[in-house]
């Protein structure tokens, strides 16, 4: 179901010993994983790991071969609950979620976790989504780590060390009973390279084998007195024996030259981006050979004071390079520095920027910045003294448009959103909130419907002061993947034990469509591993909310209209909730594409729809796009000289959704738009039909065009 | 401090060897494909190669980065260090496959004179800011390509999407093929090919894609041949109409050159609007304003008035609707512009939603003046009339239906709409002409504001109001010497958004001063 399949590449899973393994980060993760002897794996979808999920998913087969389960969860609270089965069992587990958000949602668990303490190793792949492309809020899962003291790995982004850090990961994990998280920035999810590959290994220990030999120990539960216990042991002992593990194995590396003068910290993920700017300005070469003592930081929790305090030996000036704020590494190697009585100039923040990615430029600004108050005579004369004249470019932030994603073309939930706005011109602007999803890109031109977020699946939740109603009243966005993963709970039994006189809206289309199109409860489609096909309105009724309005075509933007008011000004008590439910159409395109083309080669009658717009009806004021932003509908300049303005104009990436048409007649637009359907080989009958009407419609064309004048560019 | 001896810097000579190329792409553009080809090719020509991109929701319609680098293999199989991402100024191929996305990674640096081969697709994907301007707010390509002239060392631009469409193929493949072209990366084209034969799906098109793209790519002079004039429409019809005509036009090509030339297309549209005699009206209408005009301003007002006074006359009613959606040029058009094939049947349905206003419009003007001043009438006509229809035109009856409504080109000039209409027409171009005299280029001006009024229905209504508020707010300041200067501020800014706050804003300045 998923969009991307990765069936293809699940066969690179099952490669052995010594062979080698080229392909994406997340794959290579995977693999990691199973030549590990991981015992069961989970996680919950969401960018930059969707991907691992997908692969997962994909690998069922293989993964029930080698006794491992795989679950797909709830959320990522139900995943870093799962490794609940660590605690006891000397059995390897993994579960991936994306962070900053993914980890809150998980922090209860993982906090009971790092408190119990595991006896398997216990991993959390973490996929930190941070710069440029992030969908979240700029924040750092390194804290998390600090405040429950589990340990955090962040290696090289390159296939080799990201492959070595899960196994490491696993042995830190029980050398030193805390769990674990790799966490992978969101360019080395997607990087491309090659390792060598080992064996899989099947867990020594099953989950089924385990549950047939059940185990506990009150030592392990959090509750007092035994939790404060757990404070003291991760401090007196899984801490010690964690740096121990680190320094013994070496999991940082020490590169360049054993004396010098000035030193960079970095954290690992940091490390290909500091050897491109050393290689920029000479200090380093192809292979990352570098003129500059280098300390990587493969583990950034916990940092080890011996260790750095020896990298600082006969330095003067250290520079610590670490992306995000707060400055966590930085603050403390600073304190291991100031207990020590040292003398070393520490730099970071003072010189990089506080807050934002480190690209390229920033990287290269920086570093030539340290170097030169640091080491000015390591640099060459270009970088100390540039005199190059370089041409001035033209200015161009005025002409280039913003360009934020949006709904693709034939999306199901433009209609819905086009109500919306439909609805508000008749009532005003009306108190919204939305959730997370593709929904939320309706909070942007041209619909601008909805104004906050507060996390997954707390759409309606987030309307909650406002269920008390009013003059006119709230209403709430979710999407059919937030309902399952906590909406259900945190929003609509809120709603309906506050008695809610607020509307929320389901935005259903099939399964979790914004992460990728991976399976949900309410999901349509068939899945041999998974319970799908359970309605959202059952689950409503189920919680006591009468007020369920199903819209099955979501495309009906008159209907959906009309629903939204009616939810909005009827006389019955407690919530109103719309289910609307419409396939992605990225996903549905994906399938069916292929399909219809098949069915039409084989004869079979195929009718396949797309809008057109009559130029000469067309006026080019763009009502309509002002209630679609459809990609697939755009502007073209005419070539009449008496037209000013662009008309509104369709290409062929149109999937002939239907919404130009709906909306044209719902708000009264202009009768310019047109469907065509090509009926691909129609019935016999059909096409007798069609000839005789075609006969008379030229007779009466050819017989008015006789009669009067007509201008027409000769084709 | 003392250095010692490693530590001046010693550039390595290897690093010369590194291609870095980044991919500025819309999501769904194809991006992700055409970095795995570029990928295959450089593996397989032995290079390390490394690919990075930061997917996630931006592949839904944002602006993708997918970011390359590759060197040479050495013996010893030791691995390149490679960078996760592009930076400014540090980038040997940049691939745009859109033109404001080429103007974007000007912005960020990413096109260098020094090092920067650009090869961009000169299409649009108009963003939606651009699109929903009600007027024109389409960004300007040529400022970026000249931008893109001055910053980069190489300029590769051609319109790789059409190409890649017109071989049923997309965009990447042909982008690719300009890659190969640019002999920017050292691999023989054969080596592109088969990465594109490797990947396996939509095999023959992508291959004459990237051909077309290659061929753009070595002769992008071709590409302009295109945007050669397109040929004037041409009269056709019985011959006494055609002799007719013959006359007005050369009454039309009798005015000055630079009002000639917008009077013959206006001619056109009249004529085919309504009929000879009307076109007759729009030429003595025309040549009243062209007789208080002066060549010293380039008869600028009647140049204006030629166009604005064919575009009033032929205004949006549903008997002109009927007409154009019944024509047989129409169905030709749709049938080509869909690849509607002889073995296809085609259904054709039209999107209808009138109004009371338009029936009232429709009846003779006294009556459908007395409907319309009744509420109950018109609640009448609301619940009879008023809702969706959606026509089948490819089928008898509704095609016989809207052929006899675009028949009722007699009947129009009787009707309560035509009437408003030319009443509205008058005032306007009495206005423009009482205030040629006192104010030349505030009354062209005016004459522009006409601008303002389109589309039907409620967006019809919207625009006359606009209208109505901007020709008001000129009146406030059509005393001052500046007025033509704000006259032209105000119909712009009431082209900005669709509730008129830029328009709001215009006429509060005015306001505040007037």
């Amino acid at each position: 179901m998923a969009e991307r399949s990765f069936k293809a590449e699940v066969e690179d899973l099952r490669l052995g010993q010594g062979e080698t393994f080229t392909g994406e980060g997340i794959l290579a993760i995977t693999k990691a994983l199973l030549e590990n002897g991981v015992g069961y794996v989970g996680g919950y979808q969401g960018a930059p790991i969707s991907h691992l999920m997908d692969v997962l998913a994909d690998a069922e087969d293989l993964l029930t071969e080698l006794g491992v389960r795989y679950e797909a969860n709830a959320n990522e609270a139900a995943a870093a609950a799962m490794l609940a089965a660590s605690v006891h069992y000397p059995i390897r587990g993994a579960v991936t979620f994306k962070g900053s958000v993914g980890v809150n949602v998980a922090s209860d668990a993982l906090a009971n976790l790092a408190s119990s303490g595991v006896n398997g190793g216990a991993l959390i792949i973490v996929g930190e989504d941070y710069g440029e492309g992030s969908s979240i809020m700029q924040e750092r899962s390194h804290a998390f780590a600090m405040k429950s003291q589990f340990w955090l790995l962040d290696p090289r982004p390159n296939l080799p060390c990201i492959t070595k850090a899960v196994k490491d990961g696993f042995e830190l994990s029980e050398a030193s009973n805390t769990p674990v998280m790799l966490m992978v920035r969101i360019r080395s999810c997607h990087v491309t390279g090659s390792f060598t590959t080992r064996d899989n290994q099947r867990p020594p220990l099953t989950v089924r084998d385990a549950l047939s030999n059940p185990q506990s120990d009150f030592a392990r539960v959090v509750l007092p007195p035994m939790s404060f216990s757990h404070e003291q042991d991760k401090i007196k002992n899984r801490w010690p024996a964690a740096e121990r593990f680190v320094v013994d194995n070496g999991l940082n590396e020490v590169f360049g030259p054993a004396n010098a003068p000035v030193g960079i910290v970095l954290q690992g993920g940091m490390y290909n981006g500091v050897i491109r700017a050393l290689q920029r300005l000479g200090l380093a070469d192809l292979y990352g050979n570098s003129q500059v003592p280098l300390y990587v930081l493969n583990v950034t929790y916990p940092l080890v004071s011996e260790e750095f305090h020896r990298f600082c030996e006969d330095k003067r000036h250290i520079l610590v390079v670490e992306e995000g704020q707060p400055e966590f590494i930085e603050q403390q190697l600073s304190t291991f520095l100031y207990r020590k009585g040292s003398s070393v100039m520490l730099h970071g923040k003072d010189i990089f920027p506080m807050a934002g990615e480190y690209t390229g430029q920033v990287m290269l600004d920086s570093l030539s910045a340290f170097l030169k108050q640091a080491a000015p005579d390591m640099l060459p004369a270009l970088v100390r003294a540039p005199n190059e004249e370089r041409p001035e470019i033209p200015d161009l932030t005025k002409t280039v448009p913003i360009r934020p994603p949006g709904f693709c073309t034939g999306c199901p939930e433009r209609p819905i959103f086009a109500a919306m706005k439909l609805v508000q011109q008749e009532t005003g602007k009306l108190q919204i909130t939305a959730d997370i999803g593709c929904h939320l890109f309706g909070s942007l031109p041209p619909f601008e419907v909805g104004g906050a977020t507060m996390g997954y699946g707390l759409g309606p939740a987030a309307n909650a002061a406002f269920d008390g109603g009013g003059e006119r009243r709230a209403i709430s966005i979710i999407g059919d993947g937030g309902f399952w993963h906590n909406g259900l709970s945190s929003s609509f039994t809120n709603m309906a034990f506050n008695k809610s006189d607020s509307v929320a809206v389901i935005v259903d289309n099939y399964y979790s469509a914004a992460t990728g199109g991976q399976d949900i409860m309410s999901s349509r489609a068939d899945n041999p591993t998974k319970a799908t096909k359970h309605p959202i309105s059952k689950a409503l009724r189920g919680i006591g909310i009468d007020y369920v309005v199903e819209v099955d075509r979501t495309y009906d933007v008159g209907r959906m209209r009309d629903v939204l008011r009616e939810a909005l000004t009827t006389d019955t008590p407690g919530p109103k909730v719309i289910v609307a439910s419409s396939e992605c159409m990225l996903n549905k395109q994906r399938r069916e594409k292929p399909l219809a083309a098949k069915a039409i080669r084989e004869g079979r009658r195929v009718e396949a729809p797309r809008f057109g717009i009559d130029e000469d009806i067309c006026t080019g004021d763009h009502a309509c796009i002002r209630l679609s932003g459809c990609p697939s509908l755009s502007l073209k300049r005419l070539d009449d000289p008496l037209r000013d303005d662009p008309v509104a104009s369709i290409d062929q990436s149109c999937v002939g959704c239907g919404n130009c048409g709906e909306v044209a007649d719902a708000a009264v637009l202009c009768p310019s738009f047109y469907r065509a359907d090509v009926v691909h080989n129609p019935t016999k009958r059909e096409a007798r039909l069609a000839a005789f009407s075609a006969r008379v419609t030229t007779w009466l064309q050819a017989r008015r065009a006789a009669k009067r004048l007509t201008f027409e560019v000769p084709a | 401090m003392t250095l010692q001896d490693s530590f001046t810097p010693k550039p390595d000579p290897a690093l010369g060897g590194i291609i870095k190329l980044a991919i500025l792409a819309v999501g769904g553009q194809g991006g992700g494909v055409l970095t795995g080809w570029i990928e295959a090719v450089a593996r397989s020509s032995g290079y390390a190669a490394q690919a990075t991109s930061v997917a996630g929701v931006s592949q839904r319609t944002g602006a993708t980065v997918y970011y390359v680098e590759m060197a040479p293999m050495l013996a010893t199989g030791a691995m390149p260090v490679f960078s996760l991402q592009p930076a400014a100024g540090d980038v040997d191929i940049m691939i745009t496959a859109e033109m404001m996305e080429a103007g974007r990674s000007i912005i960020r640096g990413f096109v260098t004179p020094d090092r920067t081969t650009l090869i961009t697709s000169t299409h649009r994907a108009l963003a939606v800011s651009e699109k929903m301007v009600p007027g024109d707010g389409i960004a300007d390509s040529a400022e970026v390509l000249a931008a893109a002239e001055i910053a980069a060392r190489r300029v590769i631009a051609a319109d790789f999407d059409a190409l890649a469409i017109a071989q049923g193929s997309v965009i990447s493949a042909s982008l690719l093929g300009a890659l190969a072209a640019s002999a920017t990366l050292p691999f023989p084209r054969g080596a592109f090919e088969a990465a594109i034969r490797a990947g396996g799906k939509g095999l023959e098109a992508s291959l004459r894609a990237f051909a077309a793209g290659f061929d753009a790519a070595t002769t992008p002079q071709a590409q302009n041949a295109e945007a050669a004039a397109k040929p004037a429409p041409e009269p056709r019809g019985p011959a006494n109409l055609l002799a007719e005509w013959q006359r007005l036009e050369s009454r039309a090509k009798a005015m000055p050159a630079p009002v000639a030339e917008l009077a013959l297309p206006g001619l056109q549209k009249v004529v085919g609007f309504q009929s000879l005699a009307y076109g007759a009206d729009y030429l003595t209408r025309l040549e009243t304003v062209l007789a208080t005009d002066t060549p010293a301003k380039s008869f600028a007002l009647s140049r204006e008035a030629a166009k604005y006074i064919a575009n009033a006359m032929a205004y949006d009613d549903v008997i002109r609707v009927a007409d154009l959606k019944t024509r047989g040029t129409r169905f030709d058009r749709i049938t080509r512009e869909m690849g509607v094939k002889d073995r296809n049947v085609m259904h054709l349905t039209e999107f209808f939603h009138p109004r009371a206003e338009e029936i009232a419009g429709m009846l003779p003007a006294r009556l459908g003046a007395r409907i319309q001043s009744s509420p109950k009438a018109m609640a009448r006509l609301t619940r009879w009339f008023d809702k969706g229809r959606r026509l089948r035109t490819d089928s008898l009856p509704a095609f016989l239906t809207l052929y006899l409504i675009g028949g009722l080109r007699f009947w129009r000039p009787r009707t309560l709409r035509h009437a408003q209409e030319m009443a509205h027409l008058e005032n306007w171009l009495a206005l423009a002409l009482t205030t040629a005299a006192r104010n030349y280029d505030l009354a062209v001006e005016i004459v522009k504001c006409r601008r303002l009024v389109k589309g039907y229905s409620d967006t019809h209504a919207r625009g006359l109001s606009k209208f109505d508020r901007v020709l008001d707010a000129i009146a406030l300041i059509a005393h001052r010497d500046d007025a033509p200067d704000w006259a032209r501020r105000l119909r712009e800014a009431a082209l900005k958004d669709e509730e008129g706050k830029a328009l709001n804003g215009a006429i509060a300045t005015i306001k505040s001063f007037a």
